[in-house]
This record gives C-alpha cells, structure tokens and sequence, in this order.
C-alpha cells in the first residue's frame, strides 16, 4: 500500500478496499516510527488529518470523490494551513498558527485530500540540503549520511521513504528538483503562474513556484490537476482554460527532438551522473527520440544573476517579519528599532541574514543599476538562449544536479560551494518555463540520480509525457529505499 | 568592489539586522566571496538590453472596488506578540 501509485489508492478507496481513515492511520503510524530517525515532518496533527480523513470517507460514500479524495499528502511547511503550525523551517514562526490556508491547500481541501503533515525546509525555503531548517536537517532515506537535498528536503524525504502518498514543494532555484533528483524520486516546477502563491511564504516573488513531488510522472499529472488553477488573491496568477495534465501521457515518443545543451555537458559533472544521463538518453533514443546537440550561451550566468536577484526580492519579502503582528518578537529592547533589530537578529538563521544582507546591499543607493539592473539585463539573455534553442529542439535535458547527494555537513561552511548545487536548475527560475526531475540510476555510494527535462512555458502536458513514457519503459521510479 | 565591516555593519543597520563585530567580521569574509561569484556578471555587454523584472509579461489585474474581505481582526490578533483593544502594541515611538 506504500508503494501504491494515487490512480491505484484512488481505485481502492472508490471500491471500498480501504477507507482514508485506515489508508491515513496507516501512514500517521509509519510517520511516528520513522520520523524520528529522518526529521521528514515538522508537525504532525493526527485529529486534523484524521478529521479531513473522515470527511473524505462521507465524499467517497457519497459518490462526490475525485482521483485524491481520501489520499494523504504532505504539505511543505511554507503553505499556511488554517489551524496548523505554519514555520516555514524558521523559529521567527515557531509560534505562527496559520489563521487561513494558502490557495494550495484550499485545492486540495476541495479535493479532498488528506494533509498528512507538514514537511520540513530551508528556513524560508534558503537553502540546497534542509541544512538551515531551524526545526534540524532531514536525513536522506537512501543514506542517512547524506543529505535530502533543499529547500524541499523533507517533501522528497517523506515520498522517498513512503511516509505520505504525494507532497507538495515549492521551487525558486530548484527547491523541488533538486531535492526529487538526490532522494530517487519525480517532482516538478510548473510555469511561473500556473500554481497560486496566496499564502505560499515569500521568498522570490518573481522566481516562487509551487509544484508536486511524487514517485511518477503519472502521479505528478493527478497532482498537477488539483493544484494549478487562477487565484485572484495572487497577483500572478495566470487566467487560463483548465488543462487535464495526464491527457498526453500514452503519446509515443516518436520523432521527439530532445535538446541538449553543451554547457550543461561541460566541465563539473561527476562522472557518475554523466554516464547515468548518457544511459538515459539512450533510453530515450530507442523510445523514437532524436537528441541534438544546443547551446545557451549565457547559462553559466545563471548562478550570479539568481544571487542577486534572489535575495533582493528576498531582503524585500522578508521585511515583514518585524515581531509586530506576528511571529517572534525578542524578550527586551530599548526602542522599536531595538525590537525590530533584536527581533529579527534572533528570529533568522545565518543562512537567511546572509540573504537579506545581499539583496540589501544590491538594492542599496549607488549598486541597484550596477547589480539588480544588470542582473535583470542578464536575465532577458538568458531567457532569450532558450527561447532560440526552442527553435531547434522540443524539449531539453540534461542533469538535476552536477553531483549525487553530498554528505550532511559537508558544504554547510561554505555557502558558494552549496549555491553551485543549483547551477542547473536556476535558469529554469530566471525564465519562468516549467521543469522536472525524474530518476534515471544511481552513482556514487548507491545515491540517485536524476534526468533534468526543461521544457517550453506551458508544456507541462508534454513534459509528464516524456518522463511517464520513459517510467513505463524502466523502473527506476519504482524503487524504494525502504 | 571591496566590502569592509562598517559597510557590513551599515548594511545590518539598513536590514534591520542586529549584528555584533565578531558576526560582522565573519559575515564580511563570506558575503566578499558571494559577491567575487556575482562580479562574473560584469563581463557581459548589456547595454543595449532591457532588464527583464518578471517571467511572464502580463498586465497587472484591475478589479472593481468593492468590498471582498470580511473583518478578521480577531483572528488575526489572536496570534500578535501584545495586542489590547484592537490595537498592535509596539514601544513607544512619539514621546
């Protein structure tokens, strides 16, 4: 039953197999006697699971249920949630009980869905390993050594090790597929737009992007479904017809132009990873796909233009934690700055003020043209060597990450070692397309690998197209460290 | 571009930031090696760009003004550091 996939739990539940009572008593069990080793959950609230759970058995007895009615989900700890313990893996929210829930959670509310807990993070989703959660790192379930990968650290550790059915992520610099991509499992970051960011903390507004993790592709689709939709309340939210994203999944691959950029084939892959990436597109190659060789100029650039771009919206978005009307304020002070200074200084993380001092400084009178402008200018390039390559190729791949999982403590000195984690990935961020990691093998010390599938704005239809076709062809996907 | 810790400290004091002189000092060896990644930028020709703020060119939403929240003062006090009558009490700013 842990290994089930959602369309298989939805059959049983639909059959009276199961009820989500017993399917949600189970997995609340397992998150008890397993959570303790990997840290996966920040909070678990078993009479409010339990509560949705029975709600959920009247929908199904009623015939109202739709593919997630019943189904446990864990939610990411950055989606308040009306009721629950919202931290976003900081302790200037370790008192913050959400009084409303985010868009996210209303959808799946709707659905029907069970939230199973709340996962554990970077603090304010700052972060490549779940190192800076304040709540303490999460172990990676396929070696306890090494890290979950970040921001969504704990979302890809409970589905890796089976502690919730699906989770949900939120990914600015590769906060989903990173972490998907070292703990064997799928996840993917939408279109900028497509999934509301109403009451999904703020980290990069113009990069924020909330999206599915899962064990497949297949899964991603029945999420995806649920969880993009027009928010009025999100001032990004794109109006579009509703799309169902599991419509493409059985299209052969025939005649498929895959891209692939050589400077993600450069210097800096392990060699682990390349040979896994290269037996994957021969996978791919025999599933009727072409690849041809692209190139996108500017990608090295993505790394420094996050960096600046990031924490400026950051040190922005983050001023609202003052200790006034919610969140931790300090014990003593001299004067309101005092408490907003002490406040602050106590509620963040170091990884968090470094963050908010950098978009501070990028922002301030004198450097805003020479770094957030000239970022922004870098930006339209890179956005524009996609755009060009689009011309040549359907869709993009190449590696999640440059390396297999790195062990706990290893890079959590050295912040720009931790930042080059997402070199792949940032791009995706900066131009607002959709992107995915689904497994393809493991390197180093038994640790997954993942496959990085780019694809153009709105073509997540396609893209879960690609990664289910490949899952129906090996079963890396079906593999558990548990 | 060379940092110094009172540009660090100026920035602590700008972010609202706490920060004591060993912190500075440290926070001053790592933001310099930050900010070496973030001068590759400097490299590229982009004069003739435009900066690009967002992902999607959209246009920003106008909807008609009328009344769509309810009053949740409450609720939303409920979760305050101090509140009394209604109010957010922070210290005193105007003698």
């Amino acid at each position: 039953m842990f290994n089930a996939s959602l369309k298989q739990l939805s059959i049983q539940l639909a059959g009276k197999k199961i009820s989500s009572t017993e399917l949600t008593s189970e997995f609340l069990q397992r998150i008890q006697q397993l959570n303790p080793e990997y840290n996966a959950f920040i909070t678990v609230n078993e009479e409010l699971s339990l509560a949705q759970a029975r709600a959920a058995d009247q929908m199904i007895a009623a015939g109202q249920a739709g593919p997630l009615t019943g189904i446990p989900i864990a939610q990411k700890d950055i989606f308040c949630a009306k009721g629950w313990l919202t931290t976003c893996g900081s302790k200037m929210l370790s008192n913050f009980v959400s009084p409303y829930d985010a868009g996210v959670i209303e959808r799946f509310n709707q659905a029907g869905a069970v939230n199973i807990g709340k996962t554990n993070m970077d603090e304010f989703a700052m972060g490549s390993s779940n190192e800076t959660s304040y709540y303490g790192p999460v172990k990676n379930p396929w070696d306890h050594a090494a890290v979950p990968g970040g921001s969504s650290g704990g979302a890809a550790c409970a589905v890796a090790a089976r502690l919730a059915c699906a989770a949900t992520g939120t990914d600015t610099g590769g906060s989903i597929r990173q972490p998907a991509a070292l703990c064997g499992i799928s996840g993917i970051k939408p279109t900028y737009g497509l999934v509301s960011r109403y009451g999904m903390i703020a980290f990069a507004s113009s990069l924020d992007q909330g999206g599915p993790m899962a064990k497949s592709a297949e899964d991603l689709a029945l999420l995806l479904n649920v969880m993009v939709g027009f928010d009025a309340r999100d001032s990004t939210s794109l109006q579009r017809e509703a799309e169902d994203y599991a419509r493409d999944l059985q299209k052969p691959l025939t005649g498929l132009r895959i891209g692939l950029p050589k400077e993600y084939f450069a210097a800096g892959m392990s060699n682990d990873v390349a040979s896994a990436i290269e037996k994957a597109l021969d996978e791919y190659r025999k599933l009727g796909a072409q690849t041809v060789e692209i190139s996108l100029p500017n990608a090295p650039l993505a790394i420094p233009v996050y960096y600046v771009l990031a924490p400026a919206e950051a040190s922005s978005n983050l001023s609202r934690f003052d200790g006034v009307r919610y969140g931790h304020r300090a014990e003593s002070y001299s004067d309101l700055a005092d408490m907003y200074r002490k406040s602050r200084a106590q509620g963040f993380g170091p990884e968090v003020k470094r963050r908010i001092l950098i978009g501070t400084y990028v922002l301030s009178h004198g450097y805003y043209d020479a770094y957030y402008i000239k970022a922004q200018k870098l930006r339209r390039l890179i956005a524009q060597d996609f755009a060009d390559a689009y011309q040549q190729c359907d869709i993009i791949m190449g590696p999640t990450t440059p390396t297999v999982a790195f062990n706990l403590g290893e890079k959590s000195g050295d912040p720009i070692q931790m930042y080059l984690s997402d070199i792949y990935t940032s791009a995706a961020n900066l131009t607002g397309m959709p992107a995915m990691s689904i497994p393809v093998g493991f390197g180093d010390k038994n640790r997954p690998i993942g496959l990085h599938i780019i694809g153009n704005y709105f073509k997540e239809a396609q893209m879960l197209n690609v990664a289910h076709q490949y899952q129906l062809a090996t079963d890396w996907h079906n593999q558990s460290p548990v | 571009m060379t940092l110094s810790v009172s540009d660090v400290k100026r920035i602590a004091d700008l972010a609202y930031i706490e920060i004591d002189d060993n912190e500075a000092k440290e926070t001053l060896t790592q933001l310099s090696g930050i900010f070496n990644l973030i001068e590759s930028m400097q490299a590229v020709d982009t004069s003739t760009v435009e900066p690009m703020s967002h992902a999607q060119s959209v246009v920003q939403r106008l909807r008609e003004d009328e009344v769509t929240e309810t009053d949740q003062r409450e609720l939303y006090q409920s979760i305050a550091p101090q509140v009394e009558a209604g109010l957010y009490l922070v210290p005193q700013v105007i003698e």
